[in-house]
Parts: C-alpha cells; sequence; structure tokens
C-alpha cells in the first residue's frame, strides 16, 4: 500500500473509536473524509504521477474512501441507537402491549380433515373425484348390489326427493354414502383406477350427540389385474401409519357390506387406553374406522368392469368420526351449528 | 342376537375360553358386542334350605329365617312375604358382594343387627342378585337346586351379544353360531337329528294346506298335536329363554321361541280349534283389510302381503307376526305348528310398509335357508310333546314349491390366493372349508373343485364368497400387507380441487370462518333470506322431511348466510365474516338437479372498539367489493361490476359479477326487509359467486410481461366532473392510451371551492414506454389529448 495512506488508515480507525458523540464524529468526517482530508489530496495528486503508479493508487484511495464512509454510516447509525436509548429511557414501550390484529379466518374442522386425507390419498396415486349429492337410487343401492328390500338398506334410512322417476324408472334420492361413485367412475373410465371420493351423505336417523342426519365420507377404490386383498391391507395401513401415526396399532377384522366380498373393517388401537379397552372404544380397545373390502363381482359388472381379469378393492370412511375423536368433541352437531366460538377453534 | 354360552357348549364337547371365542366371533366377522356374566359376582352366595320361618319379637313386617346352608346352619332376619319353610333359597353369608335392593349400588354384606336380632347373611332377591328388578319378594329355587352348591355354579351362566350382519340368518341361532364357533377353534360340533313319533290319525286327513302364492311362500311346513295341557314352562327353558333376551310365557309358546333360538327357523302355534274349517291357505291380502296382530295393535293390509289365512280370513302376517284370533291360550289342546319359508324380500316389504319387525322378520328377510323348515318343524314337535303331553298326528305336511336343491359352488383354488395375496395351500383351503360343514368334490382339474355349503348357509353362492370364507376362518391376519405397487393410473387434473382450496385460503386470509350448514333448508326460510314472496327457483321437496325446517332442498347459500350471522351476532360483538362453499340443488326436468358449487360470505362491522391502538373496523359496500376483487384476483380473474336489481339487496347499492358477459354472482348490501326477516339489526355485505362458472377463467395460462427497461413518469390530475359521471366512464377513455399504463383513483372531493352538483376526482398516473424513456414533453402531449378527451366526452374539467 502506498506509504501515505496505510498509516492514514490505522490512525483514522484508531480515532474512530474514540468517537462518542455527533459533535466528535462530524470533526472525525472532516478531517478525514472532507475537502482538506490526505485522502483526496491523494486523489487529486493522481494526475502527476505516472501511469501505472496512478492505477494503483488510485484504486487503493478510492477503496480507503470507501471504507471510511461505511465505517461513518455504521458509527452514526450506532450512535443514533444509543442516543434515543438515553433521551426514552422512561418511555420505552411496553412491549406486552397486544399487536395490532391481523384477523384470520378458520377452515371448518371438516374440511381441514378431508384435506389431511386427501394429501395422503394422493400421494398414494389415489385421484381425487367428486359427484353429485342428488342421487338416483340406481348407483345408491341396486349397482351396488344392494337390490330393494334388503335388509342391508335398513342400515341407510334414506331421504327420497319428491320428484318423478328418471326415464329408466330410477327414483331419485339423497345418497346415503359416497359408493355411488364406484360406478359411475367405472362407468366413464377403463381400469387401471386408483380414486377417492370426498363428500357429503344423508341418512334418515334422528339426530343426537352422536348421530347426525348429514356427514362426510371419503370413498376409495383401486382397480386393477391382480389387486389383491393383501394389496388393500398395506394400502389402509399406509395410510393409517400416517394419518394416525406409527404407533397406532391397526386391526383387519371381517364384515359384512353388500358391496364387497371379502368384507373388511379397518380400527386402529384407541388412543386413550392403547388397546387395554375404556370408555371412548366402548372397552374394546379398537376404534372402528372404515368399512372395505375387494369390490363384490356384481358391483364390477354393473360398472361394465370383467371381474375375470379385473380385481380391485373399495373403502369408505366416515370424516366427522375423526375430529371428534382428535379433538374431543362430546356433540357432533356443533359442526353444523355454525358458532363461531365453535368454528374459531381449529 | 344373545348367546348363552352353555347353550354352545351343548353342541361343541371340547373345552373352550369364552372370551377366546369371542375374540375369534368377532375377527370372523360377527361382532361380540358385549359379553354378560351372570353370577360373576355372586361369591358367598349359594344354595340354602329354608328350615323355619318365626315371627321377628320387635317387628311385625320381618321374619327370622333358619336357614340350611349345606355346611352351616344360620338365623337370618327377612323381610320378603314369600319366604316359607321348605324353599330351597339363595343364601348370602356374611362377606357376599350384592346389590342392595334400595341404592341399586354394590355392597359387600356386614354382620348387622336387624331391631335386637343379629341376621347372619341374607336370602336373596332376584334385584340383590343382579337377575332382574324384581324386590318384592326372594328368588325361590327348584326344590332339585343342590343344596350347598355355590349359585354361579348352579345358575351362572355368561351371554353374548351378537352383532349379526345382514348376510348371516345362520348367526341369528344358537347352532348356527356353534357351527362357527367350531369351525373357528378346528372342532366339529355335535348335532342331533331332530325326529318325532306321531301316533294316531294322518296329518294330511285332519289340515288341509294350499299355497296360492307359491312365489312369496317357498315351503310350507306343520305339525298337529292334540291333547296337550298348557302350563308354565321348565325351569331350564324359562332360564334359557331369559339369557337369551326373551320372556316366558306357556310350555308351547316357549318351545316355538326356543326352537327358533336353537335352529334359527321361526315357529308359529295356532290354537287349532280356532283355525276355521281346519284350512290353511297362504294367499295375499285383500285390500285394506284389517288384522289384529299378537300384540293387540290393528293393522290395515295390502295386497302385496302374504297371509297366511283359515278357511275364513287371515290367521297370520307371514314371516313377520300371528294373529290374535288364533292364539293359543290357557285353554288351548291342539295346536298346530308352523315352519314354513317366505320370500325374504315379500317378508321385508310387509314388516317396512306395517313398521313391524319381530324376531321371525328379522330372520326370513336375511334369506332363511328353506331346508331348516322341516329339522325346527320336527324338533319342535317332540319338545312339545316332551313337555305339554299330547299326541301328534301323524306325519307333517310339507308343501314346498320354492325349495331348491343346494348348489354347489365351483372354485378355483388358484383363485383364493390370486384374490387374497395370501399363500394357502390346497389342504389348507379344503380343510378350511370342510370345518364350516361344506362338502367339497373334486372338478374337471387339479385347480377345480366343487363345494356345496351346509343347508343353513344360505349367503355363499359365488367363488369369491368361498374365497371370505376361508380368508375370515383362517383369519385375515394371515393375509400379508402389500404396498400397492402396481403402475399409478392415468390422472385426470381436477381444477375444481385446486380452486376451491385456493378460495378458501384467501378468504381465511381475508378473517373469514368456513362454514358448513344443511343440504336442507325450508321453502320458507328461502322466502325471507331472498326477499322473493315467490320463489324464482322451486326447490326440490324431500317426501318425507325430519322438520318442517328442512323440507326442502337449498338452492341457494342465502339462508345459511344470514341465519348464522344473526345468530352469532348475539355473542359476537366484534366485525364478523363468514362464508361458505357448498352446492346448491337447482332443479331439472327430467334428470338429476343440478349442482353448482357456490361460495356466499357475508360480513359486519364491529360494534365495539376492540383494540386500543385501532378504531373498530367498519365496512361497507367498498370493503365487500375490494375483498371480492382480492379473492377473484388470487385465482386471476378480473371482473366487471355492473348494477344489478337482486331483490334480496339493497337496491343500488349492488352490483352483478360478470367476466367476459358471464354472470359469476352478485354482491352488495343485505336488503332491509331481508335483515328485518331474520332479525339482523346492522348493515351487512353479502357476496355469492358460482363457482363451476367462474372455473373456466381462472384457467388461462399466465404469460410473461417484460419488467420495465424505462423509467415510468407519473402525473396526478383532479379532474371536476358532474355527480354522474362514473369512475369507469373516466377508466374507459383512460384505457384508450396504451402509454397509460396504471391509473389510481386516490381522491374524491365534493364541496367547495367546487360547485353544488359536481366532484373532484384526482387520479395517479402512470406512464410508461416499453421503447424509451419519455420526456416530459411526450407525456405533457398525451396528458393534453387525454384531458380534451376528458372535457369533450364527460365535460371533465382540470382541477387548477
Amino acid at each position: 500500500m502506498n506509504q501515505q495512506l496505510d498509516p492514514l488508515k490505522t490512525e483514522a480507525l484508531a480515532a474512530l473509536d474514540a468517537v462518542t458523540n455527533r459533535e466528535q464524529l462530524d470533526s472525525w468526517r472532516v478531517k478525514y473524509l472532507g475537502k482538506k482530508s490526505a485522502i483526496l489530496a491523494v486523489l487529486k495528486s493522481l494526475g502527476s504521477l505516472p501511469v501505472e503508479e496512478r492505477k494503483v493508487v488510485g484504486a487503493q484511495a478510492n477503496q480507503l474512501k470507501n471504507a471510511f464512509e461505511g465505517l461513518l454510516k455504521e458509527k452514526e447509525a450506532c450512535l443514533a441507537g444509543s442516543a434515543s436509548g438515553q433521551q426514552s429511557s422512561g418511555v420505552l414501550p411496553d412491549i406486552t402491549l397486544p399487536g395490532k390484529p391481523v384477523n384470520l379466518g378458520h377452515i371448518h374442522p371438516i374440511t381441514r380433515v378431508m384435506y389431511e386425507l386427501g394429501e395422503i390419498f394422493t400421494s398414494m396415486g389415489f385421484e381425487i373425484v367428486e359427484g353429485p349429492e342428488v342421487e338416483w337410487d340406481y348407483y345408491n343401492f341396486e349397482a351396488l348390489n344392494i337390490p330393494k328390500e334388503h335388509p342391508a338398506r335398513d342400515s341407510m334410512q334414506t331421504f327420497w326427493v319428491d320428484a318423478p322417476p328418471s326415464e329408466k324408472g330410477w327414483e331419485m334420492l339423497l345418497r346415503t354414502h359416497t359408493s355411488p361413485m364406484q360406478i359411475r367412475v367405472m362407468e366413464k373410465q377403463k381400469p387401471p383406477l386408483r380414486i377417492v371420493v370426498p363428500g357429503r351423505v344423508f341418512r334418515y336417523e334422528a339426530t343426537d350427540a352422536t348421530h347426525i342426519h348429514m356427514f362426510h365420507q371419503i370413498e376409495g377404490l383401486a382397480i386393477d389385474k391382480g389387486i389383491t386383498m393383501a394389496d388393500l391391507k398395506g394400502s389402509l395401513y399406509e395410510f393409517s401409519r400416517r394419518f394416525f401415526g406409527p404407533d397406532r396399532r391397526v386391526r383387519f377384522r371381517c364384515d359384512f357390506f353388500p358391496f364387497v366380498e371379502p368384507g373388511v373393517e379397518m380400527a386402529v388401537e384407541c388412543a386413550i387406553c392403547r388397546g387395554s379397552g375404556c370408555r371412548l372404544c366402548g372397552q374394546s380397545g379398537w376404534i372402528e374406522i372404515l368399512g372395505a373390502g375387494m369390490v363384490h363381482p356384481r358391483v364390477l359388472e354393473a360398472g361394465g368392469i370383467d371381474p375375470e381379469e379385473y380385481s380391485g378393492f373399495a373403502f369408505g370412511m366416515g370424516i366427522e368420526r375423526i375430529p371428534l375423536l382428535r379433538y374431543g368433541i362430546d356433540d357432533i352437531r356443533l359442526f353444523y351449528s355454525n358458532d363461531l366460538r365453535f368454528l374459531r377453534q381449529f | 342376537m344373545k348367546v348363552p354360552v352353555s347353550w354352545l357348549r351343548e353342541y361343541i364337547k371340547e373345552p373352550f375360553d369364552s372370551d377366546d371365542v369371542a375374540r375369534r366371533l368377532t375377527m370372523a366377522g360377527t361382532e361380540v358386542a358385549g359379553i354378560e356374566r351372570i353370577g360373576s359376582s355372586w361369591e358367598g352366595v349359594s344354595v340354602g334350605l329354608v328350615l323355619e320361618v318365626k315371627p321377628h319379637p320387635n317387628a311385625d313386617r320381618l321374619r327370622l329365617v333358619t336357614v340350611d346352608a349345606g355346611s352351616s346352619r344360620n338365623e337370618v332376619v327377612c323381610g320378603a312375604p314369600n319366604v316359607a319353610a321348605g324353599q330351597k333359597i339363595a343364601y348370602a353369608r356374611i362377606g357376599a358382594c350384592l346389590i342392595d335392593g334400595h341404592t341399586g349400588q354394590t355392597a359387600v354384606l356386614k354382620p348387622a343387627k336387624i331391631r335386637g336380632v343379629v341376621s347372619e347373611g341374607m336370602v336373596c332377591s332376584e334385584k340383590e342378585l343382579g337377575l332382574s328388578d324384581d324386590h318384592e319378594g326372594i328368588l325361590v329355587l327348584p326344590e332339585s337346586a343342590p343344596l350347598g352348591m355355590p349359585l354361579s355354579d348352579y345358575m351362572g351362566e355368561t351371554v353374548f351379544d351378537l352383532e349379526v350382519t345382514p348376510n348371516r340368518p345362520d348367526m341369528l341361532s344358537i347352532l348356527g353360531v356353534a357351527c362357527e364357533t367350531a369351525a373357528l377353534l378346528g372342532v366339529s360340533p355335535v348335532i342331533p337329528e331332530p325326529e318325532f313319533c306321531g301316533g294316531g290319525e294322518a296329518i294330511e286327513r285332519l289340515v288341509d294346506v294350499s299355497i296360492e302364492a307359491p312365489d312369496l311362500c317357498l315351503r310350507y311346513s306343520a305339525s298337529l298335536v292334540r291333547g296337550i295341557v298348557i302350563k308354565e314352562s321348565p325351569d331350564w327353558l324359562k332360564n334359557r329363554l331369559v339369557n337369551a333376551g326373551m320372556r316366558p310365557i306357556n310350555n308351547v309358546v316357549d318351545v316355538t321361541n326356543y326352537v327358533m333360538l336353537e335352529y334359527g327357523q321361526p315357529l308359529h302355534a295356532f290354537d287349532f280349534n280356532n283355525v276355521e274349517e281346519h284350512r290353511i291357505v297362504v294367499r295375499r291380502a285383500e285390500e285394506g283389510c284389517p288384522f289384529i296382530t299378537l300384540d293387540g295393535v290393528e293393522r290395515k293390509l295390502s295386497s302385496d302381503m302374504l297371509m297366511i289365512c283359515d278357511g275364513k280370513g287371515p290367521v297370520a302376517i307371514a314371516g313377520v307376526m300371528g294373529g290374535e284370533n288364533s292364539e293359543v291360550t290357557p285353554e288351548t289342546t291342539e295346536v298346530l305348528l308352523e315352519s314354513a319359508s317366505f320370500l325374504p324380500a315379500s317378508v321385508h316389504f310387509t314388516g317396512s310398509r306395517l313398521g313391524l319387525t319381530s324376531a321371525a322378520s328379522q330372520r326370513f328377510e336375511r334369506g332363511l335357508s328353506p331346508h331348516l323348515a322341516l329339522k325346527a318343524l320336527k324338533r319342535a314337535t317332540s319338545l312339545i310333546v316332551e313337555l305339554a303331553g299330547g299326541t301328534p298326528a301323524k306325519g307333517v305336511i310339507d308343501e314346498k314349491p320354492g325349495l331348491k336343491p343346494l348348489i354347489s359352488v365351483p372354485v378355483r383354488l388358484s383363485r383364493v390366493n390370486h384374490l387374497l395375496g395370501a399363500s394357502y395351500t390346497r389342504e389348507e383351503i379344503v380343510s378350511t372349508l370342510e370345518l364350516l360343514g361344506c362338502e367339497i368334490t373334486p372338478g374337471s382339474s387339479q385347480d377345480d373343485i366343487f363345494v356345496k355349503p351346509p343347508y343353513w348357509r344360505s349367503d355363499i353362492n359365488l367363488e369369491q364368497d368361498v374365497i371370505e370364507e376361508v380368508a375370515r376362518i383362517r383369519g385375515y391376519d394371515t393375509i400379508p400387507l402389500n404396498m400397492l405397487d402396481k403402475a399409478i393410473p392415468n390422472q385426470t387434473p381436477n381444477p375444481m380441487l385446486g380452486l376451491k382450496r385456493q378460495m378458501r385460503q384467501t378468504l381465511i386470509g381475508l378473517g373469514f370462518n368456513e362454514l358448513q350448514s344443511w343440504a336442507m333448508t325450508s321453502t320458507a326460510m328461502l322466502k325471507k333470506a331472498l326477499n322473493q314472496p315467490e320463489l324464482s327457483i322451486s326447490p326440490l321437496q324431500l317426501k318425507k322431511p325430519m322438520t318442517v325446517e328442512q323440507e326442502c332442498l337449498r338452492t341457494s347459500l342465502r339462508p345459511a348466510l344470514v341465519s348464522s350471522l344473526a345468530s352469532n351476532r348475539r355473542f359476537e360483538e366484534g366485525a364478523i365474516r363468514l362464508f361458505e362453499l357448498g352446492a346448491v340443488y337447482l332443479p331439472r326436468e327430467g334428470d338429476l338437479p343440478d349442482e353448482p358449487q357456490m361460495l356466499g360470505g357475508i360480513i359486519t362491522s364491529s360494534c365495539i372498539k376492540q383494540h386500543w391502538n385501532m378504531q373498530p373496523e367498519k365496512v361497507d359496500f367498498f370493503t365487500l367489493k375490494g375483498i371480492v376483487e382480492a379473492l377473484l384476483g388470487s385465482v386471476g380473474v378480473k371482473a366487471e361490476y355492473l348494477p344489478s336489481a337482486d331483490g334480496g339487496l339493497k337496491p343500488g347499492v349492488q352490483a352483478a359479477i360478470l367476466i367476459d358477459g358471464n354472470r359469476l354472482g352478485v354482491l352488495g348490501e343485505l336488503h332491509p326487509d331481508v335483515c328485518r326477516a331474520v332479525e339482523i339489526e346492522e348493515s351487512a355485505f353479502l357476496f355469492e359467486l358460482n363457482i363451476t362458472t367462474l372455473l373456466p377463467f381462472t384457467l388461462a395460462e399466465k404469460s410473461y410481461c417484460p419488467v420495465p427497461k424505462y423509467p415510468a413518469v407519473l402525473r396526478d390530475i383532479a379532474l371536476v366532473v358532474e355527480n354522474s359521471v362514473t369512475h369507469a366512464q373516466i377508466m374507459d377513455i383512460l384505457a384508450g392510451y396504451p402509454l397509460v399504463v396504471d391509473s389510481k383513483l386516490f381522491d374524491i372531493y365534493a364541496g367547495k371551492p367546487v360547485p353544488d352538483g359536481y366532484k373532484s376526482m384526482a387520479y395517479r398516473l402512470t406512464f410508461l414506454s416499453e421503447k424509451k424513456t419519455l420526456t416530459d414533453d411526450a407525456v405533457d402531449k398525451v396528458l393534453g389529448q387525454i384531458l380534451s378527451r376528458l372535457e369533450k366526452q364527460l365535460g371533465a374539467v382540470l382541477r387548477r
């Protein structure tokens, strides 16, 4: 470095350190960056230097000048900070006062659970589709192997719509489950299929703290060549692992639904008692989560799929139960009360 | 279905643990929802004998009873009116755990002095033992009860409460449960073959049975027993019935119930002397014919209901319930016993139309096998003879127009593992099916077998049904877990899902809370919320609504929005913002309704100051419009707003939302009439968007617009215009100048010095060229053109 500049730097830094107020800083600025400062003198004298040297010294001087300007700003900021600190020491803000409110809304707990479930199944290759809530009895019952006067219909008490039957003689109803979409999708798409259907369903049931006549389900359907019950178990186990957590045991038992054979009920270990039995799980240690099974050959046929060539599994899960258990909600009717005191908790 | 375990043990000779069996049954498809253990708490209670009853010296209503408890003699103070010497009773010693007859709480029996006399235990009532609520007198045991035997050994019982699925009529019978249990335990059940010895005249000469509706009556078998004596059933039979949840009536009726429980086959006993002309005709009812059932209720029949009739008229509703007119009474001496089989759908139809279900109808409608009828008939006939005496007529009536031979289901063994993903061997599959009572015969190839299910399993008809049997008996836990390893099928993206999610997220960010309301509403509520005396769209009505408030399907989200605002206002003083996203149901001729996805929102101001450094939030039309603009902006849509005439919104303070001429919805202030009707006492602002209509406009691909290379020039202008001139008119003119890339209305002023009837509108214009830096001169030139055009077309004058 230029013989003049090096000592100048050392001197200026020491002097800046010693600065404690604005006046001193001002004098420092005049001395080291002002019109009569050494740096400016160096820069002014560049013209008298030989070309080679001019380049080197010019660069160094400019660098140093920039450095000084930077240091000056820092010091200024530093002094300003401590000045306000000194001056306003009695009137510091009460930082415990509440911040200006930014009101965020709340998504409905059912929507939230639906989104969670949708994400899990989407990541497993299932496509989300939606279908009509007002349906023909053909899709809701007959095509799903639930003929008229079948006792399985009794567990799905129906809201019938006062409308004339279709040309095909089908009656209009509020769907009692999301399963009609199994048939609608099969009619439209060729296998392989992998879909989930979230949606609202309706049952003609007296309403109380644990029963309600409108609720939500998510339906699943996977059809391909060679799909097995082991695939059903594996997929639903994986769902449970991701949704309920890897530490909850899962149980598959036989159950009956007319549109599957073999039929399956999946339960997860009760989160409260961990399987030993408590009030929540009715002493069984298990919480029933969903019904499932291998798609019944008659259902595949109703959807125009050859059961000799293809097989598949289906499942259906009630949604309200999940937030009910997760948040300890004691009355299912709260979901449809539209009460902000409830909705804001989620 | 209640199943006393001791009854199961009659058919399964191998010992088993009832908890283990309950678990296996549950896993195999029939859930044991509860296990009742009668007598599990009877520690210290045993069979005793009353030796002597003396009056209590200090109390009229108490007596001193000397009880022989087998190993000791004890004096007990007893208040029961029915205690008598020679009775076998349930004696509880000190320390026994009993239910207090008055409080219903469980308590340990302590030594006590009652009115000065020490009582060394207690003679128990049914209530104290938890058997029933009877606390009127003590429980008197049969004389045969062995003295000193612990009561739990003498009459304890474990009862399963089964939840039977609709496909398994066999599980509504003790024999069916026994066969299932045996298969699950891997043992063979012992099933006796019933028979009875008929004497006297042949039944055909005494009874005439004809089936006039062979499409609905699959089989009708009957026997006749004459010379019987109606009396109480023996204790073993009564206990069985009580434990299985039925009320004992008399020996004949009890036998029909007992055999129904045992075989699953409903039976009916007619008083033969009340069967007119000794004739049974199975036929459809006469339309409108009244009929009094056993429960004393008069019911109206219709011509599609199947009836059992005698020579005169109906005596029973087939498969559902008998009639009062032919009921077995204490005077009955001859009974005609019916064991029939009816079309399941017919029984279900009749039962549900009459609102009547019975133990019989529940079994028939599940598809009971017609093969059961004769076996159950023979069993019941022999039991009646055993318990009521009498002589059965020779033979049985057995009309069977609908009895089909048992089917054999062809099954490919390879298909079992192919569907289950398991690896069962041929032997495992065959032996499992044989445990269930199936007969296996080989087919044409090594892979093919024929499976003939036992007669009580009418639910096994398809290969898939057989495969389920194998899986559930071997246990679903023997099937491995496998992650779907097939290629993920092609997917068709559904942009509606993303749109709904985006709009929800935006609204949450704007402070809205999501509602989910009933799909049903009422016509009255729709009229109120839409302010339409006659609805422009008449909603779909439900045939049998639960309440008047939910009689039809909503055609609008507004009823829920306005009523939720009103109900929340009762406790919420701050600003309220609510939205709902969901389907409405618009009727269509000859088709399902149209179900557009609608988004509706409602906002109000805050009633109070809620925050220390913020003024209470006041909202108006433009607050709402800003929200709608932001909401649509978040999905890449810029809409037009035109004057509208929605009856539910305040005239003039509302706008239709359009895009490319398509009406997306509306926004505006709620009409005061609506507010009044739903009790909203403030200004509320509502928007409604048809998301289904909106969807295609959100799909336009965005294209990149280069970041400006040259600096922008800003100019502020204030225009004095007549009050009737609109912002949109000014914007239309500005839009004609490509150099004006942005224009913001930043102030509106009326009052001095602006003349009356005029207003001043101040805009900040941004000038920008893509080609060069604009000079002041160039900008001024364009601005001059703009101003003169504004003046010419709108009479706008630059305010200086």
